[in-house]
């Protein structure tokens, strides 16, 4: 018994397929569902996976957020369904209010790709739970619209409730506000972040580390009890 | 727009003295003639507009097809050729039953009218010539060249361009994997911008660009056609830059990556369930290049009702529907009983798909607008018969004065002080400096195969999970070895693209170029041209590595002053298992370092002449194509039994650039000793061809040096991986903190 962990293709969606293969990899089902459809095929989680969704034309993500099968992620996001949003799909979460602040583009104006360095601040999220609180990672980064922001009022109470799940370290690629790189939900079913974990599975292959696989082995643990 | 009456056939026959715009057009006098003479009467407007785009230089290749009839006749015998030159690129076996499809082309006019959109563009329609194919593409990559990187427009230019292809190429989800920046003021003006991408198949989906079988559907699919890019193949591509005239900005297309990147998913879609007979891609000269190509590549001709085109602008006349060079859209041939089926993908995708006509059995392409029949042509005469040019062409006179100003007389550092200041000096020199700054702003992960990427010597993608199986890219050139010897140049730029594949450990299989030179009409320069031509075809020959395809860019010059020529090679090498792969960095203190081939006195044409110098004079390193075989089979091996463990290419800028790039990357010193009978300087700045520097674990040593001595290729124990500075004994010591501010800061300071 294994867990199924669906990973939603939008139009413009780019990380769908190397999400499938990195939930492969850490030994779980990976079921492919699509924007129009509002059947989530019975799976335990959803991966929102990176990409310029309907081109990013208008603000990223949020065309997205109004897809037939964003309505049922958001539903069953508010009874528990463990969802991670990576990028563009951090983005898609922002803009369904399942989880504060928003994102815009990078204060320096150009689209960045390097190997990232981060501090996860939280283990405690169904998606991070095979990380230890203060650990370093390095995960693969890759954006145009990455600069994280919420109000003061919302950064203070993220960082009161421990929902900065992971935060840039040595560098802020960005401008993010607090060096944030991901946060959580209050319930810690919903995660969002800018790096890309799905590009640090495998030895050889991207950056050639495998930080990111905890990401995934994290839920299935959480899903199957192991 | 519509006119009265519509020049139909039938109007144009009945109206024989009716004067057209052929040389608005573009056409020269005996051109249109021909054109009246093929039709036995005056084409119509249409038919002109059609004719004037694909007789277009940069469509008909006329100034260049005689020479480029060697790549042909010349090639290489090999069993991995599974395409060659014609379609919309090549495709080669890379075994398992997978096939690549891989090619280069030029986007360099339109990205200096319009850096963002032309630099985008020209990525997306290299992408739609490997979909074309029946590929997924898995990577691109980018060679640029620009002016003096201190020039006020280069800044204007480079970002642009820069952007521009990150912004198409990422939204696309395309790694980018490879390609070069050099600056020379010799491109002030004429910036090149080439693309190349590469696409994986299985050898069954294989597709081509044709219209078989009458009573097939002809589907127009993608974006709607608008009146971006009219004229762009014909007026852009095809003339020099004139001040004079008015700006050239509404013939550069404007690019929707998003469009693109559902183009793809659904044509693939489309292909996985057998429904396209044919397909062709739509880029310079719109639905006239689609509706011939595939018309004459077939079996029976075609039907077309243009009224049915889906328009983004419905005042545009039927010659501008023609002509449009509109992005993201896709021509396919598909059997009556499956057109439900395309339709219902492309919708699924939210893909505008259209059926504009139909394969006929008689050998006519045929069109229709308003009911009035607009073109009636043999499409063979269209797409395949343009006019071919014998250009004349001559040694330039002063190419014996600038092969006679000898590069290896020019003062030399005489101190060890001087030698330690002309490395940092090269090192930091834009050439020589790290792009980072540039490749940073590509996505090089997305699709999750990426093993190897900029600045690594070649892009190297996995093909197949299971087995490792994996393709490698490099794409080189030097405009500076070909200036003083064009025939050199060109082979010289094939070595280093194969050199720079093996070195990776990839065994190189086939060639795709981009010939950036400038003006044909002047004698000079079409013999520079001829000259890199039979060059590369017979270097192609020698190393059994056949050209499947490519593209010519003439007409880079402003005013009289032409770009140095530049031929730019793209080589595609198979390797069996990616784990085996070699990557720049140095990996372990302790190993030691070992130069192979033969480093001679040579520095015409080098880095170090430009950078210490600003000289360009005497002959490029000599060619020796064996040795580049030789080594090439030597580090393939290497790389497949574990006897190396990182690899490095020697080329511009000599062995210490290529030492201070490995360390670099690996964060890992070096210790360097001049072996006997050399100079310090030749030592670390001779750019000979045939070279790598490698990395050898001790253990390995003995094994190492027995291969090499039983091939005979020279090898040389130069030093070991060691510490955290570059010292060469007896001479200097430079911190890796030093150099890596010298390397890693100039072009943030340039450009950012």
């Amino acid at each position: 018994m294994t867990a199924r962990i669906g990973v939603v293709t939008f139009p413009g969606s780019l990380d769908d397929r190397d999400t499938q293969r990195a939930i492969r990899l850490a030994g779980a089902e990976p079921v492919a569902l699509w924007h129009k459809d509002k059947d989530l095929k019975q799976v335990d989680a959803v991966v929102l996976p990176g990409g310029f969704s309907y081109g990013d034309y208008l603000r990223a993500g949020a065309i997205s957020r109004f897809s037939p099968v964003m309505g049922t992620v958001i539903e069953q996001a508010k009874s528990g369904l463990p969802v991670l949003g990576i990028c563009n799909g951090f983005q898609v979460l922002t803009e369904a209010h399942l989880l504060p602040g928003a994102m815009l583009g990078n204060d320096h104006l150009h689209f960045i790709c390097r190997d990232q360095k981060l501090r996860v601040e939280n283990a405690e999220t169904s998606w991070t739970g095979d990380y230890t609180a203060g650990q370093e990672i390095h995960i693969p980064l890759k954006n145009m619209d990455g600069r994280y922001v919420a109000d003061e009022y919302t950064l203070d109470k993220l960082e009161a409730e421990g929902r900065v799940a992971f935060r840039y370290v040595d560098f802020n690629p960005n401008g993010s506000l607090r060096d944030i790189a991901g946060i959580t939900n209050e319930a810690g079913n919903v995660v969002g972040l800018m790096p890309h974990p799905e590009h640090a599975v495998e030895p050889l292959i991207g950056s050639g580390r495998t930080d990111g696989l905890p990401f995934f082995t994290s839920i299935l643990k959480k899903l199957v009890g192991a | 727009m519509s006119r009265t009456p519509l020049d139909t056939v039938e109007h144009a026959t009945a109206t024989p003295d009716v004067e057209l715009p052929w040389a608005e057009l573009g056409l020269k006098k005996d051109e249109y003639e021909r054109i009246v003479e093929i039709l036995g009467r005056r084409p119509t407007g249409a038919e002109l507009a059609m004719y004037s785009v694909m007789w277009s230089e940069h469509c008909s290749y006329k100034s260049s097809k005689v020479h480029l009839r060697q790549f042909g006749e010349k090639a290489p015998r090999s069993d991995a050729l599974l395409v060659g030159i014609g379609e919309n690129a090549g495709v080669v076996d890379v075994g398992q039953g997978y096939a690549v499809t891989f090619k280069v082309e030029s986007h360099n006019h339109p990205s200096y009218v319009e850096p963002y959109q032309g630099a985008a563009t020209g990525v997306g329609g290299i992408v739609r010539d490997i979909i074309a194919m029946g590929a997924r593409p898995v990577a691109v990559v980018d060679p640029l060249r620009f002016g003096a990187a201190d020039h006020p427009d280069t800044k204007r230019v480079l970002p642009g361009v820069v952007a521009g292809i990150g912004g198409y190429g990422n939204c696309l989800g395309l790694p980018n994997i490879g390609g070069e920046v050099v600056f020379d003021a010799c491109y002030q003006g004429n910036p090149l911008v080439n693309a190349g991408a590469i696409g994986v198949m299985r050898h069954e989906d294989i597709h081509l660009a044709k219209a078989s079988g009458a009573g097939n559907k002809v589907v127009l699919y993608g974006a709607r056609t608008g009146g971006d890019g009219i004229g762009g193949a014909s007026i852009l591509a095809s003339e020099t830059f004139d001040d004079a005239k008015p700006s050239k900005r509404p013939a550069v297309q404007v690019g929707d990556p998003f469009q693109e990147k559902l183009l793809i998913e659904c044509t693939l879609e489309a292909f996985k369930e057998k429904l396209v007979v044919g397909i062709q891609d739509l880029g310079a000269a719109g639905l006239s290049c689609a509706t011939s190509e595939l018309a004459s590549n077939g079996s029976g001709g075609m039907r077309v009702t243009l009224d049915d085109v889906p328009l983004r602008d419905s005042t545009l006349s039927p010659e501008e529907i023609l002509m449009s060079e509109s992005q993201e859209r896709m021509c396919a041939v598909v059997e009556p009983e499956k057109v439900d089926r395309f339709l219902e993908i492309c919708e699924k995708w939210d893909v505008i798909a259209t059926v504009i006509g139909e394969v006929t059995d008689g050998d006519r392409l045929e069109i229709y607008w308003h009911g009035g029949k607009i073109v009636d042509v043999d499409p063979r005469t269209v797409a395949h018969e343009g006019p071919v040019y014998e250009r004349p062409y001559a040694r330039p006179e002063w190419q014996d004065a600038l092969q006679a100003d000898d590069a290896n007389k020019l003062p030399r550092p005489e101190t060890s002080e001087e030698l330690k200041d002309q490395v940092l000096k090269l090192v930091s020199s834009p050439n020589q400096a790290s792009k980072k700054w540039i490749t940073s702003q590509y996505d090089h992960f997305v699709q999750g195969n990426t093993v190897l990427a900029q600045p690594e010597d070649s892009g190297m993608i996995r093909v197949d999970e299971e087995s490792g199986l994996g393709v490698a890219i490099a794409t080189d050139g030097n405009g500076r070895y070909a200036k003083l010897d064009p025939y050199a140049g060109a082979q010289l730029a094939l070595a280093e693209a194969y050199r720079n594949v093996a070195t990776t450990g990839a065994k190189p299989l086939a060639v795709s170029d981009c010939l950036n030179f400038g003006s044909p009409e002047d004698p000079a320069v079409m013999w520079q041209f001829a000259e890199a031509v039979r060059g590369l075809a017979d270097a192609c020959l020698q190393l059994g590595t056949p050209v499947t395809g490519g593209n010519v860019s003439l007409y880079n010059q402003t005013g009289e002053a032409a770009i140095h020529p530049t031929p730019v090679v793209a080589v595609l090498g198979v390797i069996d298992d990616v784990a085996r792969r070699t990557p720049v960095a140095f990996q372990e203190e302790g190993q030691l370092l070992y130069l192979l081939g033969d480093t001679r006195e040579e520095f015409g044409g080098s880095a170090w002449s430009q950078v210490v110098h600003d000289h360009l004079g005497g002959l490029p390193p000599q060619v020796d194509l064996e040795r580049e075989r030789l080594l090439g089979e030597i580090l393939i091996s290497a790389s497949r039994d574990g006897m190396i463990d990182s690899a490095h290419d020697l080329s511009d800028g000599g062995l210490i650039q290529a030492v201070v790039e490995s360390s670099l990357l690996g964060g890992k010193g070096a210790r360097l000793v001049v072996p006997d009978g050399f100079d310090a300087f030749t030592f670390l700045f001779s750019e000979s061809a045939g070279r790598a520097l490698v990395a050898v674990p001790r253990s390995e040593e003995v094994r190492f040096n027995d291969m090499c001595g039983a091939r005979g290729l020279p090898v040389a124990r130069i030093g070991v991986v060691d510490g955290d500075a570059i010292e060469l004994q007896g001479e200097f010591a430079l911190s890796l903190e030093e150099l890596r501010k010298a390397h890693e800061e100039t072009i943030p300071a340039l450009l950012a």
